[in-house]
């Protein structure tokens, strides 16, 4: 019995870190076109992403886009999180499930959606619809996170705070906000990476000379079937390891989540 | 002297076919110790947070100290509220908590330090300023609460049943220092249980509240030795209480006094003599309490509670015994 379930636990670690084992070292390739087991070793395809004009630029409008549009989210989620919870506005169940929706129905539809009926008829820039566009995709997570830590700050403890003299403002900001921190940390770290990770409505709404990472990474290998993405594959993957590990040791997360 | 707390007609609505308070009058002079008791919901922290300023009263005014706060919102009311929770600010440690009003109020941090010390030092708690509230006891947390809400010194503290998360014995001393702290600061407080004898411990006077309506006010003598209704009896510790029908206790005359026109009587377990007298009834319960033992009879009046020294002889379970109910003991009610 112990026998088999140390079995199935290596197994599923295996299955877990297994694929990006394998990308790291295909990035690691000193050969020509992507393989695995890899011809030879070498650092040359990761020098080649820094080397690739277009990833560059790609990378820095994914991270400014993943920044902003989760910081964005947070400013529209979290006083709908505030509001769902303390005010307990009439229908706020049904609120609660419009503002999951975005969660359930398929990215590529919200993307599409986003393109006929918002993007075109408006004229709206492609770094604006992008920006709208994964915005939206992250509101429902930044509700969802900074609700559940909301339930576990009792509303008399705001009330204390205006009993000694704050405004409801303050006490939002001295009480609410500090004692939510984590909860706000993890549903930035949630938000940054699905947006910096997205693919289905960045497709639609990139254009001719701004595009994602994602969507650059995938054009390119249309084209291109050397190690290359996969070596970027790896440097991010190691990128949202560090960004995890900083905010565990800033801020211990994993008490929180 | 004009009163320093008016609550004139309040009638305080959560929605409900019913108010929660109706046409409340009541009003207290500074330096007071007012208790608010009674079972839960009666009323009475609706009624402490409407003076709080966290509820909006339905109709009715609030004046403190000659002005009319009734609209005035709770942050500007100068009026401090205990919570039962304590609510202490989890982020903050117990001296930043403690100086979370004066730091509000821009006092300047050489003036904060030394006023959170001070109330820190008069409630024990120098050594623990530098802790956060969840490292500390229940006891310590009520503390830090009463310190936070006295150190703005508010010219009204409103506590809500601040000793009942605590034990039996930390309860006693909690209770002895707040009388201490109403003693030497001479802060105006509006205590509010459901602990009859916390009640009757703490309060210059006590205003006993039901569904919403002030049942009976008046000194804890008052309260205990002549309550004015069946309801305040039994709330006090008068465990036998009789409805009268025209002055007539049902089935049996009270032998031999003039009940009037009262609605009810009562006596005290202490107050039925055991052992002689005009009634029968059967043990069916005994309770050994230390210096007494208090006994449950099963009577034609129904059930009886008596106390006996625990040093007397013994009485049986299913034993019958006869038992008086005494005038001297007695006490009319007025209302049911």
């Amino acid at each position: 019995m112990r026998f088999a379930g140390n079995t199935l636990l290596t197994l599923v670690l295996i299955f877990l870190i297994g694929p990006f084992v394998i990308i790291c070292i295909a990035g690691l390739s000193g050969g020509e076109t992507l393989a695995f087991p890899p011809q030879g070793l070498s650092l040359r395809w990761v020098q080649r992403v820094f080397e690739i004009e277009s990833f560059r630029s790609a990378f820095w409008l994914s991270i400014s886009l993943a920044i902003g549009s989760t910081l964005l989210a947070l400013i529209l989620g979290i006083p709908a999180a505030y509001a769902l919870d303390r005010y307990n506005p009439p229908m706020a169940e049904t609120i609660r499930n419009i503002v999951t929706a975005p969660i359930i129905v398929p990215g590529i539809i919200v993307g599409l959606a986003l393109l006929r009926h918002l993007v075109v008829p408006l004229g709206i820039p492609i770094t604006l619809a992008l920006i709208i566009g994964h915005t939206a995709l992250l509101v429902p997570y930044a509700v969802r996170v900074v609700s559940a830590s909301l339930i576990n700050l009792r509303t008399d403890v705001e009330e204390a705070a205006v009993m000694l003299g704050a405004t409801r403002l303050q006490s939002f900001f001295k009480v609410v906000l500090p004692n939510i921190r984590s909860g706000i940390l993890a549903a930035f770290i949630i938000g940054f990476i699905t947006s910096f990770n997205q693919v289905p409505i960045s497709l639609f709404l990139t254009g001719p000379g701004i595009t994602t990472l994602p969507i650059g990474m995938m054009f390119y290998m249309e084209f291109n079937f050397d190690p290359s993405v996969a070596a970027l594959s790896g440097l991010l993957a190691i990128m949202s390891l560090a960004i995890v590990m900083l905010a565990e040791k800033l801020l211990g997360l994993s008490r929180y989540v | 002297m004009s009163d320093f707390l008016k609550l004139e007609k309040l009638t305080l609505n959560y929605g409900g076919p019913t108010p929660a308070v109706e046409n409340l009058d009541f009003s207290m002079q500074a330096s007071e110790l007012v208790a608010l008791l009674g079972p839960s919901g009666c009323g009475k922290t609706t009624t402490m947070r409407a003076i709080a300023g966290l509820m909006k009263p339905a109709s009715g005014t609030i004046m403190l100290d000659n002005r009319d706060i009734t609209r005035v919102p709770a942050n500007k009311r100068g009026v401090g509220l205990v919570f039962q929770s304590y609510a202490l600010f989890p982020h903050l440690s117990v001296f930043e908590n403690v100086a979370f009003g004066l730091r509000l109020a821009r006092v300047s941090s050489a003036d904060i330090k030394r006023r959170v010390d001070a109330v820190l030092a008069s409630v024990g708690l120098s050594h623990l300023a530098d802790r956060q509230p969840r490292e500390l006891s229940g006891g310590q947390q009520q503390r830090v609460a009463l310190a936070r809400s006295i150190v703005v010194e508010p010219k009204l503290l409103l506590l809500d049943e601040p000793l009942s998360n605590l034990d039996a014995r930390l309860r006693l001393e909690m209770r002895s220092e707040l009388s201490r702290l109403q003693d030497e600061l001479g802060i105006t407080m509006i205590y509010v249980t459901h602990d009859q004898a916390e009640a009757l411990a703490l309060a210059d006077r006590i205003i006993v509240m039901r569904e919403g309506r002030i049942e009976q006010s008046g000194t804890p003598e008052d309260i205990y030795e002549r309550p004015v209704s069946i309801f305040v009896a039994n709330f006090m510790g008068f465990e036998n209480c009789f409805e009268l029908t025209g002055g007539k206790l049902k089935g049996i005359a009270p032998a031999g006094f003039e009940t009037g026109s009262a609605a009810g009587i009562a006596w005290r377990p202490h107050a039925v003599l055991l052992g002689q007298g005009a009634h029968k009834g059967t043990v069916v319960g005994a309770s050994y309490l230390g210096q007494v033992v208090e006994y449950l009879l099963s009577t034609p009046l129904g059930d009886i509670k008596a106390e006996a020294l625990a040093s007397a002889p013994r009485h049986g379970m299913g034993e019958e015994i006869a038992f008086d109910l005494p005038q001297a003991g007695a006490v009319l009610l007025a209302r049911r």
